[in-house]
Formats: structure tokens, sequence, C-alpha cells
């Protein structure tokens, strides 16, 4: 969720009025923000830098606001007022026109074919008649970084370039060229360089290195000329010195590359939309509007519907026929995709909490899941039986469930992990053991004897199921003392199998066989079988295996497959 | 137990005392070790108010291991000048003697020797009086009976020094009769036995009171983990609800059915890296059902359904990348698309609880698995007003009435309530779940009727859990690194309670 951090003075002045902190906490909640944090700069510099870096920094008062990720419209001062003085009914819902330059033709930007290979759409827009202020010139920048964070993707989507109209003149060529044809003075450096230069140079820019790998590989790399062969910008990168833009600047050009049309449109949308109130004519540059029918879903009548959707800068009116409301979605409101839509702005405007809560009628009996049912049954009597329950990861390491366990790790059918930020992450477990061993190393301050259990998943690489993998649930227990306690794990075996109702026996029934397994002790590990099928094994640990977990103690482990028994 | 003769004879020494009388002094005059009669009296005490004893301490003086031998043999200085002879004695050979060296000084000191030190063959020492009064061994003759209160705190001091006594502290009692007092003890039984229950014989026994302030023997039993107690009753709630539990034991998924079938797009931050764990072995989930994709992806790029869609060139590829699952949303997505493919639509309610991973940063609050509670429900006609009923009725059954919602944004639901609460010690609102009707978008794609609502909401099976038994590190309630004694001492869980 994105947080929009603005002037609490600045912002009550632009909604006429003022509100205690509780206040605006309350209207926030209502129009679906939330007022995350009341700070200042100062308060910010000294917790993140300590108390004498803070020294001189502003302490006007900041509030931290969090956004719905699809409002874009609301991420800076001037699409927050305005949506809340439309939605507190203090003004008129704006309509956004797109006019014509009184003089002349509008501003042409042409595409050329070579764009496709890197980033293949474009669309601009003038700005025309803009008064800035440093409020107003801050927050113009500040909309641009939080929609590259944000709806741009860190400008892989789209990103935004800003030119000083005046300082340039069109038509306008969007191209691409080999990065050492490429050849321009970028914003704020005193000389000229090439894209193959720049790049070089950015690699060290805290800030700019983070895009370059969008075009880094690419044979050509992105570039706006105007007519004078002036580069504008070479996007995602860095725009040219040239036509930066001032707090003097009358007339705004703005273009949006893109490697996705729909978010380009959006993005210049609302950059236009946001800052068209500062213009000689307000709301004016271009828009488009869509008219969505909508039928009605609330015991509300029609006319109280279109009315709550004025309020939510969705200008809506009763059609003729009375039933349907047409609805005119501004430019702002990229979010509205469907009539339902419409339909949440119609309740947030009428209060969530002013809907009466209903039961609904639906008559269904409950089931529940035989693999949960069993599962619980059995904790129940494993811990009756005098072991405690763990609760262990299911992600680790591959040493876990491999090296630790005396195994190769070819052998386990584990399921690996692509992208693990540490070690604790490679693998989802294959067994408990690992889990429980952890358990006692991280416990072995406690009482002997430790006696440890768990029942839960396990994953294994599966290739009939459609993701090429499935879980397994898994009861393992391990009995941690001064002895090995080989009797006691298969005590607790033979209470399993018990509570399950398997009888000792060689065919129908259970029994347990010599087995050979590298994480048990030679000689003392069995394989368990139960209606002819193995499910498991139990055993004293290989002392390696003790002492890999950190342990000191003999431990004896007991590990099944519950699945059978369902 | 203390010998038995020594209680008594301690017993008739108390009833003929008047007043009272003091332990050691008893040791003392029965000749015994006054521990033996701390014993007497501590097995006393337990009869109950046969007698009342309270502690006091009291100094006196001793002789040290040197004082004794000056008692017995004389002080250094007397030995000095009796073993002089007449014709005197050479200083070498008095000084040779064990008591020669400090006894000298102090015999001079006391002018009752004199050393001639120009006699031939050497210095020679004489008396110089004919008789002595050895004063030091007279006073600790004095404190060796008992009776140091005679003697003045200066000389007492000075003894001190010459480390010939010391004071000591002795603890004892002051013995008086209690109001059961009596010469003679019957034995108290410590327990109930089966013969005494076979001969009837406790009906005469008298048995020892219990100590009511100790704590009992902790049994020896096993311990279920607090999560996993919470659960248990998450489950029990949805079960009294009428909900059916889905089957949620898959936590690898593809993308398509983690995503794409919910309506998430491509680009959404939470497909990042960053967020969310892709499998490199197995990578790709290799079996979808085609025409119910294919829907899917016309409704992402080109829209339908009533939906402009999102517009975008969407991708297998990316639907087929695995990932361990971020949501059970994903088996919520599954099962409406099985409800979906019946011939009829029954309406239903669901749910589960169970692990979902994020590839997050780690701190006191996040792992990179937690427990997620989820409920759905379909039928037809559903309202928002049908959400927020049955979400109070489901968070009555834990204890919260008070709740109020806030408008949200999730891609897959619209409209999106996070649910808040009224914390009582907080004093404030605070989030507890959140919850929303999914959007026709991901419904229709499915083949559910139009006309069916689906509504649902999910929260985490953690937080309850840390504000129920008051953890404030995540990783000390799950994981490796808990604390088995938490999980011992944890008590039963009533969410409602």
């Amino acid at each position: 969720m994105p947080t929009v951090s603005v002037k609490r003075d600045l912002l009550f002045h632009a909604l006429g009025r003022t509100y205690s902190d509780e206040e605006f906490d309350e209207l926030c909640f209502e129009f679906g923000l939330e007022l995350d944090e009341i700070t200042s700069e100062k308060d910010i510099i000294s917790r993140e830098q300590g108390d004498t870096k803070a020294e001189g920094a502003s302490d006007v008062i900041l509030y931290k606001i969090d956004v719905p990720a699809n409002r874009y419209d609301l991420l800076c001062l001037e699409g927050l007022v305005r949506g809340l003085q439309v939605f507190k009914e203090k003004m008129e819902a704006p309509r956004y026109r797109r006019v014509s330059p009184t003089s002349g033709e509008p501003q042409r930007l042409v595409i050329t074919e070579e764009t496709a290979a890197v980033r293949p759409h474009a669309v601009a827009a003038v700005l025309r008649n803009i008064t800035f202020t440093q409020e107003r010139y801050d927050s113009f920048i500040e909309l641009q970084e939080k929609l590259h964070q944000n709806v741009c993707r860190k400008r892989t989507l789209v990103a935004i370039g800003t030119h000083d109209l005046d300082t340039i003149s069109g038509p306008f060529t969007y191209t691409a060229k080999p990065p050492d044809d490429i050849r321009f003075t970028p914003l704020n450096q005193a000389q000229e360089y090439t894209a193959t230069e720049l790049m070089n140079l950015y690699k060290t820019d805290s800030h700019l290195r983070h895009y370059l790998h969008i075009i880094e590989d690419k044979p050509v790399y992105p570039v706006i000329y105007d007519s004078n062969g002036i580069v504008l910008s070479m996007p995602p990168i860095i725009n040219g010195d040239h036509s930066k833009i001032s707090l003097n600047t009358k007339n705004v050009f703005i273009e949006c590359t893109a490697t996705d049309l729909t978010k380009a449109k959006i993005v210049l949308d609302m950059m236009v939309t946001m800052f068209c109130e500062y213009c000689e004519e307000p709301f004016t540059s271009n828009g488009n509007a869509i008219k969505l029918p909508e039928e009605t879903l609330m015991d509300e009548s029609t006319e109280r519907i279109a009315q709550l959707l004025t309020k939510m800068c969705l200008r809506s009116e009763v059609m003729s026929d009375g039933e349907q409301i047409e609805v005119e979605i501004p430019p702002t409101r990229s979010d509205v995709i469907h009539a339902c839509d419409i339909m949440e702005d119609a309740a947030m405007a009428y209060g969530f909490n002013n809907i009466i809560r209903t039961t609904p009628r639906t008559y269904t009996v409950a089931n529940q899941l035989p693999l949960n049912k069993l599962t619980e049954l059995l904790r129940q009597d494993l811990a009756a039986a005098g072991f405690t329950e763990a609760l262990t990861f299911a992600l680790c390491s591959q040493e876990d469930i491999a090296d630790k366990l005396l195994k190769n790790i070819s052998d386990t059918r584990a399921c690996h992990i692509a992208n693990p930020k540490t070690a604790e992450f490679q693998v989802a477990r294959t067994t408990l053991l690992p889990g429980l061993l952890k358990t006692l190393a991280a416990n072995r301050k406690m009482p002997l004897p430790l006696r440890l259990f768990e029942i839960s998943d396990v994953v294994l690489k599966d290739e009939t199921k459609d993701v090429g993998a499935k879980n397994n649930r898994r009861l393992c227990a391990v009995y941690y003392n001064k002895s090995p306690g080989f009797e006691v794990i298969h005590g607790l075996m033979d209470r399993v199998m018990q509570l399950l109702e398997v009888k000792p026996g060689r065919d129908e029934g259970y029994h347990i066989q010599a087995a050979q397994d590298s994480s048990f002790f030679p000689g003392r590990c069995a394989e368990i079988f139960a209606h002819g099928k193995s499910i498991g094994r139990l055993g004293v640990l290989h002392p390696d295996v003790i002492s890999r977990f950190e342990l000191t103690m003999p431990c004896s482990a007991l590990d099944i497959d519950i699945e059978p028994f369902l | 137990m203390a010998d038995a003769g020594l209680v008594e004879t301690l017993l008739r020494c108390v009833e003929k005392a008047d007043g009272g009388l003091d332990s050691q002094d008893v040791a003392t005059s029965l000749g015994v070790d006054h521990q033996a009669i701390v014993g007497a009296v501590k097995s006393l005490q337990a009869l109950g108010d046969v007698i009342s004893a309270e502690q006091r301490s009291s100094k006196h003086w001793e002789l040290t291991g040197e004082g004794c031998e000056i008692a017995e043999q004389g002080s250094h200085e007397a030995r000095v000048f009796s073993s002089i002879p007449d014709e005197g004695m050479p200083q070498g050979q008095l000084m040779k003697l064990a008591f020669g060296k400090v006894g000298f000084s102090k015999a001079m000191s006391n002018k009752w020797i004199r050393l001639d030190k120009g006699h031939e063959g050497g210095p020679r020492v004489f008396r110089t009086v004919e008789n002595i009064e050895d004063s030091v061994r007279d006073k600790l003759l004095v404190v060796q009976k008992g009776q140091s209160s005679q003697l003045e705190e200066k000389e007492k001091s000075e003894l001190k020094k010459r480390k010939l006594l010391s004071e000591v502290t002795v603890k004892s009692y002051w013995i008086t009769k209690g109001s059961l007092f009596s010469t003679t003890i019957t034995k108290q039984e410590t327990e109930l036995t089966p013969e005494m229950i076979a001969s009837g014989s406790w009906k005469e026994k008298k048995f020892k009171p219990y100590n009511f302030e100790a704590m009992g023997v902790a049994p020896d039993c096993g311990h279920l983990h607090p999560l996993m107690k919470v659960r248990t009753q998450f489950r029990q709630i949805f079960l009294e609800m009428g909900f059916t539990e889905m089957p949620t034991n898959n936590f690898i998924e593809s993308s398509f059915w983690n995503f794409d079938s919910l309506f998430q797009p491509q680009q959404h931050p939470a497909r990042d890296q960053h967020d969310t764990f892709f499998l490199s072995d197995p990578a790709q989930a290799h079996e979808f059902p085609l025409d119910y994709l294919e829907r899917v992806r016309k409704v992402h790029s080109e829209g339908g359904f009533g939906s402009q869609g999102y517009k975008y060139d969407w991708k297998i590829e990316e639907a087929q990348k695995n990932i361990l699952r971020t949501h059970t949303t994903a088996v919520s997505a599954r099962m409406l698309y099985k409800l979906a493919q019946k011939e009829k639509f029954t309406p239903v309610k669901y749910f589960s609880i169970d692990r979902v991973f994020r590839n997050e940063t780690l701190d006191a609050t996040h792992l990179a698995e937690f427990h997620q509670i989820e409920g759905v429900v379909a039928d037809y006609g559903l309202t928002l007003g049908d959400l927020m009923g049955i979400l109070h009725q489901f968070f009555t059954k834990l204890g919260i009435t008070k709740l109020r919602f806030k408008p949200a944004y999730n891609p897959y639901t619209e409209p999106s309530m996070e649910v808040f609460s009224y914390h009582e010690g907080l004093k404030k609102w605070v989030e507890v779940g959140n919850s929303g009707v999914f959007r026709p978008e991901m419904l229709l794609p499915m083949g559910l009727p139009e006309g069916v609502t689906v509504i649902a909401w999910g929260l985490s099976l953690e937080r309850p859990t840390m504000i129920k038994y008051g953890i404030n590190n995540i990783r000390e309630l799950v994981g490796h690194k808990v604390n088995l004694q938490m999980v011992y001492d944890s008590p039963v869980c009533r969410l409602d309670a």
C-alpha cells in the first residue's frame, strides 16, 4: 500500500478547515484511507540518522497517509484534497476537458518502428499556462516518483518525462538508437555524454542505478528528440538538461514511454488531471470519458445511488427509463473497470458501517477434511502419551534435510526454491525430523528427557500432480535423554498403531524389521510395515546426525506417513 | 525425627521451667550438643502447638585455640618468667623456646625480667621480681567458665586483639509451653496406609498436617502447541457455523491458481521475486483446464463478463511458474472452479486454516511462513450486509463484538473491506482481518452462474494467538526456537473467554 506524505497545514488549508488528528483519522477511515503516522521531517531524520543531523530540519507537521494500491489519483495532495472535498460535497466533481492550443496546431509525438525492440509505446500531453509555486512544484516531482514506484513498477512498465515546452519545439520524435549514437547533456550535468558513458556514470548513482537494467542489455536505447535534434530524454533513465522544468515553467510537455500502453495512458492521465488545476483554465488537457450502464444492487432509490456516486467523483445521472444510471468515469479513475467497482464506490459513499448486517440463509452441512480430522485426533493422544507438540518451519536449508541427516540431496525428492533470501529457505522440508532436532537443540537447557512430536506436511516431488509436487502428512517423534530410549519410541509406535486399530502381525497387522538408513546408528534402525506396506522408520539416530544438529545426548526417532490410515 | 528420648527430656525441662527457657541453656545443662536440642524443637513444632519456640540470637565470648592453651599453661610471659632460673639464662636459649619471643617482650614490658647485654658469654636474662601474677591467664579462665560478664569490655577487647578471645553469635530458641502442651507425645502419621484402612487404626492416629502453601508435583504429561490449540478452536468455530474444510495440503501451487485465476494481473507487485518464493524444481506446472485457462487469459487481456480487463499481453509462461502459495485463496479458487463444473449449482460454505509463504524480510511479527484462516460462502444473491453479518457472528465466537469496516483494495475482491475491532486494552480500533466479495472477473470465467455471489474473509492465525498468549516475538511461538517451557505452561484456549 503506497504512503503519501503531505504537510498537514497545507492539506487543511486546501480542505478549507482544520481537523483534530482524531477527526481526520475518522474521515480517512470512511474514505478507505489510513492515517498511518503523524510526524515531521525533523522527526524522520532524527529517527534515521540521529538528533544532530536533524538540527535545522523542518518541523512542519506531516501526515503520512496510506492509499489503496489502485487509487493512483490519491497519490498527491491535489488528488487527495479533490477526492475528499467531493466526498464531503464541498465541491463538484471536476469534469476534465482536452483543449487545443489557442494558436497553432496541437503538439505531436511521432513514434518510430525502432522502439519496438526496446520500449514500444509512448503517449504525451501538454499542460498550458501552469503556475508553479515551490509547494506545487515539489508535489509535481513527488507524484512522478510515486507513480514510478507504484503503477510504473519502478519504471519498467512506464517512465515519465516532464519538460519545459518553451525550450523545445515540436513535433517530437520517439525513436531508439544504438547507445553510442545517443549523445546529450543529462539532467544536472555540465557536459555531454554518450548513452554508453551515461550507463557507466550512473552505475554508482544511488537512485538511478536501479533502473539501468531495464535497457542495459538492449541493442538500442529509447530516446526522444525535438525537431531541432535536442534530446528531451533517454527513457526510462534520465531527461536531458536542456528542457528541464523550473518554478518559472509555464507550459509543461509530459511524455510517458512504456512497455504497457494501458498503464502509460493511466499514468499520463494522472499527471495531467492532478496538475491541470494550476492551469489558467483548470481541469483542461486531454481527457476521455467512459460511460458504463449500471444496475441497482442496493435497496436504495436510483436517484440516491446516483447522488452517492457523484460524491465519489463519478458523475451519475438516472437514465430516462428510471431504472438505470449513467455513470461518467473520469480519467482519474483508472481503477474502475467493471460495474462492481462503481457499486463499491456507492457503498463507500453510503458508508460501509451504515449497511444493515444480515444473516444469509445459505443451508450447508459442515464436513471436516478426513486427513485433518485424523491429525487432530492423533495429536490429542500423542500429547496424552507424554509427548509435547512442536511446530516447525516447512522451509529449511538443503543441509538440514541432506548433509546433516547423512543423506544425499539428490535422493530426497526435495522441491527447490529459486529465490531464497537466505539458506533457511532453500527447500521445502522432506521430513519433519530436522525441525524437531533443531527444537531440541534450542531447548537443551530443559530437564531431560525431552519428548517431542509433530504431525504436519512435508513436500515431495510427484510427477503425477499438476504442479509436479505434493504434500505428505507425516507423524514424527523424538526421544532425547541420557540413554537412547529405543523402547520408548518403539512403545509410542505401538501406541499409535493401537490408536489406528492396527494389530501386531505380519500380514494385515503391523510389524517392524531391521533396515539400513544412513541417518540411524547401524543396527539400531527398523522399517515399519502396516498392511504389508512400508510406512516409515524408527530407531536410534546416528551419532554424527546428533552432533551435526548440535546435540550431545543419544536420541531415538519415529517417522511415519499417516495418509495410508485414512 | 529427633531422638524420642531427648524430645521427652526437653518437654520435661519446659514443664519445670517457669516462663520458658533457652535452648542453649538446655544443651548446657543436659550436656548435649545444641544442634540435637534444635532438632528436638523442630520435631515438636511439627506436631502442632505443643510448644512455641521463638528464634533469637545471642553473642558470647569464647577462647580461641591460643587462648585455651594459655588458660591451661599460663601466658607466654608467665612461662618465660618461670623458665628462667635464679642464675639467669642466655637470651639466645630463651628465644629458642616456643613462647620465647612473645613472652620475652611482654615480660620485659611488665618489668618481670631484665636483660644484661654486657654479660660475659653473651646477653643473659635475669628475673627482677620474686613472684608474678598471671592476670591474662586468670581472665581467660573467667571467660572459660562462662563468666565473661565479670570482665570489663576494655579487657575483653584487648584479649580479642591478642587473638585469645573471639565473640561468637549463637542462634537459639526461646521455648515456652504451647496451647497443646503435654509431656507425653503421640507419634503423628504422615500418610494414610492400606494397613490403617484394613485395621481401622486410622481412627486412633493423629496425622501430620499438610503444608498447603507448597506447589504440587507437576504431572508427567505431554502438551499441545499453543498455536495448534488456537487452530483447533478456529476449526471448531467454522464447524459450528456449518463450514466445510477445504483440502489445503498443497503448499506448492502454480501462479495460475494462486494469481491468474483470482484476476491478479501478471505485473502485480505480489508476483515479484521480492514477495513470492518461486520454485526452481519443479519449476513449472504442466496441467491446466485449458478452456478455463483461455477464459482467464481473455478476461485479463481483453476483458469480458462486463469488464474492461487489464488490457495487457497475458502470458501462459507466467501462469505456469510454480510458487509456494502466498495465500490459501488459491485453494478456494480451485474449489470454486470445481463447484462450477457441477451440473447444478449448490450453495457452499468453505473454510481452511493452513500455511502460506511470503518471501518477506523477517522481524518480530513477520515470518516467511504463517497460517492463514479463510472462510468462503457462495450462494445466489449474497450481499455486503450478509458478509458483515457472517463476520459479526464469526467474531462474536472469538469474543469480539464491536466491529467496523473500512474500504480497502484487493485485486480479487470488490468491494473489499478491512475488518477492525475495538481493542478495550489499547483503547483503539485494530485491524483483525480482511474481507470482500469476489470479483465477477474471477467467478464468471470459472463457469459459476451469473447471480451467484461469493463472499470471503481471511485473517492470520498467529496474530490472535500472540495476543491471546501475550507473546511479543513470533519466533518464540513458531519454529524451532520455541521456548518449550512456554508450551508446557500455556493454558487451554477459550477464544471467547
